[in-house]
């Protein structure tokens, strides 16, 4: 390969690359500007670009990958799984439960999603793949309660970890935003450090808008955490970027397939590489 | 959060008012303004080149009439180079062909297929008297094909029955059997969600399209898509030929720019915008609504 001029348009170059992985615009050009400095009008070798864009990209993002923690002494430990509709709560719920009765824990799920038709028949099937009790109730049931419930069960049962799913809700709907507050607030009559882990899913193919996602999540259910589902297919999720630099959430998992072993700890470093195409 | 751009604009013009024609440098400064704000409403990066292109050639020497600043100027020409684009107002599902007529439902996972599957067959019973029949060909995701079922129910709507052990090809020729027994005038076959690049699912999308030979294929795609729009559309439209697309989750605060890009690289118009989750929660799609929606007016 030729060597190249770092130049006005080879930057612009670089922004383009950034901008269709939803990485935004700021970001895209924070990023490449902290990627000229020092190197304007040098010249370059074309792959040593890509290595240094996904370095770039890397050290954003380093801070936020942060594994899961279920040992902190929590019994149960309680994880509540919220996000927009059909971002992959539910089947992220049955992988974490896959990986957590591999490790050798007693894995509770509950079926907080009291809304949705056969929501509730889903993350059965997921309890019976992965061996964990599922406490449902009825659909048109109240949300609220049946996490009181699952709470009291999982607590009689003494299951190490109880994963509670709930119904998709667009963060802009208030009401169904109040209706995901009041089951925080039921869970924390059975246990006031409860939920310990509120973690946000987040679909990779979501553009600019996974922004308020966190951001309005976070500040109604405290959302601890990140999972990117569907990195799978040709989205590279870039969004979680501009995440990362906003809100430095943790971002425990990624979501790369539709089977129960499909889910994978985020490395900040494969993350940027696919993002900078050298993956 | 965003700014709408007849703000931006109007920060870049205020300069300029009382000039008669905007110049070829006036027109560039606003052209990056409008990119951007194009960005940030999640429109394709390929898909915002080719429309800033037209813009520029209507911008470029158009005159400033004396009712109107530069900046509305622009954002006027934006504003109908983008309803130009969208194309023409909703068209709806087209059922002119023989009985029974098929609708395919295809698109990634998660998108809002199912549901739209049924707000279509509800729609099409209640308001246009049809006898409709739906049939849910995913086996594959957990308790798929009962949540079609309990839709039906909700709905008053036919479902196939379920068979356990079928494939997704058998499930759409016993479901054409059925409707054609049954003297229903549609079917609609809700598929399984499928990534664009996976290549024997994609190979399977076209075997039932073949088995079932829809009259609409209809690629059901969430308005909050990024700039992913462009290559999933593009791919399901190669694989089988979509007729038109069914945008959801418009009931969002999402800027819908996935609507422009999908639009742009199949040619395929929008037809349906999902507000909801409930099974009325169906709209006709207005290309001024997606413009204004775009650009934050
Ligand atoms: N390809 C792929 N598909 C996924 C992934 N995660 C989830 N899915 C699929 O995405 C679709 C939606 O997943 P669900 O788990 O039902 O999503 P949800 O957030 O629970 O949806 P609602 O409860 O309806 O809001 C399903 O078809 C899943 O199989 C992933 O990482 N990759
Ligand atoms: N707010 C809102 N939610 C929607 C809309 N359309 C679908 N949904 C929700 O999005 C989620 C996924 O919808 P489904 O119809 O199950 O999606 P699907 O494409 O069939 O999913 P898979 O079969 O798993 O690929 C559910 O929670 C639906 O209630 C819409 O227009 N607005
Ligand atoms: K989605
Ligand atoms: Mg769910
Ligand atoms: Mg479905």
């Amino acid at each position: 390969f030729t060597k190249r001029k770092l130049d006005a348009t080879m930057l612009e170059e670089l922004e383009d690359i950034l901008i269709q992985a939803d990485l935004g615009v700021d970001t895209a050009m924070a990023i490449t500007e902290r990627l000229s400095e020092g190197r304007y009008d040098k010249e370059i070798e074309p792959e040593e670009v890509r290595a240094i864009l996904s370095e770039e990209v890397e050290k954003v993002l380093e801070p936020v990958a942060r594994p899961l923690d279920l040992n902190r002494g929590k019994s149960p430990h309680v994880v509540l799984m919220v996000g927009v509709n059909g971002t992959g709560k539910t089947t992220t719920i049955g992988k974490l439960s896959q990986k957590l009765a591999s490790e050798g824990k007693t894995v509770m799920l509950a079926a907080g999603d009291t809304f949705r038709a056969a929501a509730v028949e889903q993350l059965k099937i997921w309890g019976q793949r992965t061996g964990a009790e599922v406490v449902a109730g009825d659909t048109g049931a109240d949300a609220a309660g049946l996490a009181f419930d699952a709470m009291k069960a999982a607590k009689e049962k003494g299951v190490d970890v109880l994963l509670i799913d709930t119904a998709g809700r667009l963060q802009n709907k208030t009401e169904l935003m109040d209706e995901l507050e009041k089951v925080i607030r039921v869970i924390k009559k059975l246990d006031p450090d409860a939920p310990h882990d509120v973690i946000l899913t987040l679909d990779a193919t979501t553009g600019q808008n996974a922004l308020n996602q966190v951001e309005i999540f976070g500040k109604v259910a405290g959302v601890t955490g990140l999972v990117m589902t569907k990195l799978d297919g040709t989205a590279r999720g870039g969004i979680l970027v501009a995440i990362a630099a906003k809100n430095q959430l943790p971002v425990h998992f990624i979501g790369v397939g539709e089977g129960v072993e499909d889910l994978e700890p985020f490395s900040a470093k494969d993350f940027a590489s696919a993002i900078a195409g050298l993956a | 959060m965003f700014e709408s751009l007849s703000d931006r604009l109007s920060g870049i013009f205020d300069k300029l008012t009382g000039r008669g024609a905007l110049s070829e440098n006036d027109v560039n400064e606003a052209l990056r303004e409008i990119r951007r704000a194009l960005i940030e409403a999640d429109v394709a990066l390929p898909v915002v080149r080719s429309f800033t292109d037209k813009v520029r050639n209507r911008a470029v020497g158009a005159e400033v009439v004396k009712s109107v600043t530069p900046g509305q100027m622009v954002v006027k020409i934006v504003h109908d180079q983008l309803i130009e684009m969208l194309g023409a107002e909703s068209q709806g599902v087209d059922l002119n062909a023989a009985a029974p007529v098929a609708i395919m439902m295809v698109g990634l996972q998660g998108s809002g297929k199912t549901t739209t599957t049924a707000k279509i067959a509800r729609r099409l019973t209640q308001r246009d008297k049809r006898k409709v029949l739906m049939a849910s060909l995913d086996t594959r995701r957990p308790a798929a094909q009962e949540q079609l079922k309990v839709l039906g129910e909700q709905n008053d709507v036919d479902s196939l029955p379920i068979i356990e052990g079928q494939g997704p090809v058998e499930i759409a020729k016993r479901a054409m059997t059925a409707a054609k027994l049954g003297g229903y005038d549609v079917v609609l076959l809700d598929t399984a969600g499928r990534i664009h690049i996976d290549e024997p699912l994609m190979a399977e999308m076209a075997e039932v399209k073949a088995a079932a030979d829809p009259h609409e294929i209809i690629l059901v795609a969430d308005a909050l898509t990024g700039q992913d729009a462009v290559n999933l559309a593009k791919n399901f439209d190669e694989r089988v030929g979509i007729t038109g697309i069914a945008l959801t989750r418009m009931d969002g605060d999402g800027r819908g720019g996935a609507a422009l890009s999908m639009q742009a690289v199949t040619g395929k118009p929008v037809k349906l915008i999902g507000t909801g989750e409930k099974s009325d929660a169906l709209e006709d799609f207005h290309p001024k609504r997606i413009a204004d929606r775009i650009l934050g007016m």
